[in-house]
C-alpha cells in the first residue's frame, strides 16, 4: 500500500473553512493536521499545505495581508520552493497572493456585494496534479462566497500567465463560455484561480470543499481532493 | 517623530467603493464632485529614528506591508 498524501491545513485566526477543507481531504484518503499560524515549520513530511478560506485577521489592512506575514508562511514559501505542492481557497488564494507566492491581487467585488452561490466554473487544464481527475474544458459547479475576489494583476503579468497556461479555472456560463456575464465579481479574463510557475500551487476563489457530498449539493469539488490524495 | 503615510489606488485601477461613494453624493444633491477614489491613512509614530532613515524605514513599511504596491501608490508626510 502507498504511503497516504500527508496535507497541513493551515490556521489563522479568522479563518472558518479548515474543518470543511480537512474533511474533504481525509474523505479523498489524506492523512490531514491542522497547523497553527505561528509555528515555524510545517509536519514533518508533508506534501500539501492548505490554506483554507474565511476572513483571517479580520480582513484587516487587506484581506489576507496579515495572514501572509505569518511565521508559519516562511516555511510554507520554503515548501512551495521546493515543489511542494500547496492549495490556497478564498482567503487562502488572498493570502497566498499577498506572500508573494502566486501574482496578482484580489479587489472587492465590481459588483460591492458579498456573492454567496453556487458558479459554475471551466477547467482549463487537467495536465496538474490538481486537476487530472477532470477533462480538460470541463464545466463544473463550485460555491462562491467572498466579497473581494475580483482578480487583478499588471497587463504584462496576465499576458504571462495566459501564454504560460496558468489560469486553472475560469467563470463561464452552463455552456462553458467565459462571458462577461458569467464573471461575478469582475476578475480580469473572468479568471477563478491560478497556477504558480512550477504549478504546484494553485489559488482559486470557489471553494471546492463545499461539494463533496451529493447530500449538500454536489460533488463536483471531489476529483479535486481525489486526485491530490492519490500518489 | 509622528509622520503620515497616505496609500491611494493607483489610477489604472478600478475603484469600486469610490464609485459608491461618488454617486451617494450626487444623490445627496451635492455638485460639482467629478470624481472620489478611496484610500488609506495611518499615522505612525516613530522613535529612535529620525531624517532620512525614517523615511527610509517607512518606505520599507509599505513596500512590506501597508501597500500592495500591485494596486496601490503610497506617499510619506512628515510633521
Amino acid at each position: 500500500m502507498t504511503k497516504p498524501l500527508k496535507a497541513a491545513v493551515l490556521l489563522f485566526p479568522g479563518v472558518n473553512r479548515e474543518r470543511d477543507i480537512a474533511r474533504a481531504l481525509s474523505r479523498a484518503g489524506a492523512e490531514v493536521e491542522i497547523v497553527w499560524h505561528h509555528s515555524d515549520r510545517l509536519p514533518a513530511g508533508t506534501d500539501l499545505a492548505v490554506l483554507p478560506g474565511g476572513f483571517s485577521y479580520g480582513d484587516y489592512l487587506r484581506c489576507g495581508a496579515i495572514a501572509a506575514r505569518a511565521r508559519v508562511m516562511e516555511a510554507v514559501a520554503e515548501h512551495a520552493a521546493r515543489g511542494g505542492l500547496v492549495l490556497g481557497v478564498c482567503n487562502g488564494f488572498q493570502i497566498l497572493c499577498e506572500a508573494g507566492l502566486l501574482p496578482g491581487v484580489l479587489m472587492r467585488n465590481a459588483g460591492l456585494k458579498f456573492i454567496c452561490r453556487m458558479q459554475t466554473l471551466r477547467v482549463e487544464t487537467n495536465r496538474t496534479r490538481f486537476t487530472r481527475g477532470y477533462e480538460a474544458g470541463a464545466v463544473v459547479t463550485y460555491a462562491l462566497a467572498h466579497g473581494e475576489g475580483a482578480y487583478v494583476a499588471a497587463p504584462q503579468e496576465i499576458e504571462a500567465l495566459e501564454r504560460a497556461g496558468r489560469v486553472a479555472f475560469r467563470y463561464c456560463d452552463a455552456d462553458g463560455q467565459a462571458t462577461a456575464a458569467a464573471n461575478p465579481n469582475g476578475s480580469i479574463n473572468n479568471i477563478a484561480g491560478v497556477y504558480s510557475a512550477g504549478f504546484n500551487v494553485l489559488g482559486l476563489m470557489p471553494h471546492p470543499e463545499n461539494l463533496i457530498d451529493a447530500l449538500t449539493g454536489g460533488v463536483d469539488g471531489r476529483p479535486l481532493f481525489e486526485a491530490l490524495a492519490a500518489a | 517623530m509622528k509622520s503620515r503615510v497616505v496609500v491611494t489606488l493607483k489610477p489604472s485601477v478600478l475603484d469600486p467603493q469610490g464609485k459608491a461613494i461618488e454617486g451617494a453624493l450626487k444623490s445627496l444633491g451635492l455638485e460639482g464632485f467629478a470624481s472620489v477614489r478611496q484610500g488609506k491613512v495611518f499615522d505612525i509614530e516613530l522613535q529612535g529614528v529620525e531624517g532620512e532613515a525614517a523615511d527610509r524605514r517607512l518606505r520599507e513599511a509599505c513596500e512590506k506591508l501597508l501597500a500592495n504596491t500591485i494596486v496601490e501608490n503610497f506617499h510619506i508626510e512628515h510633521d
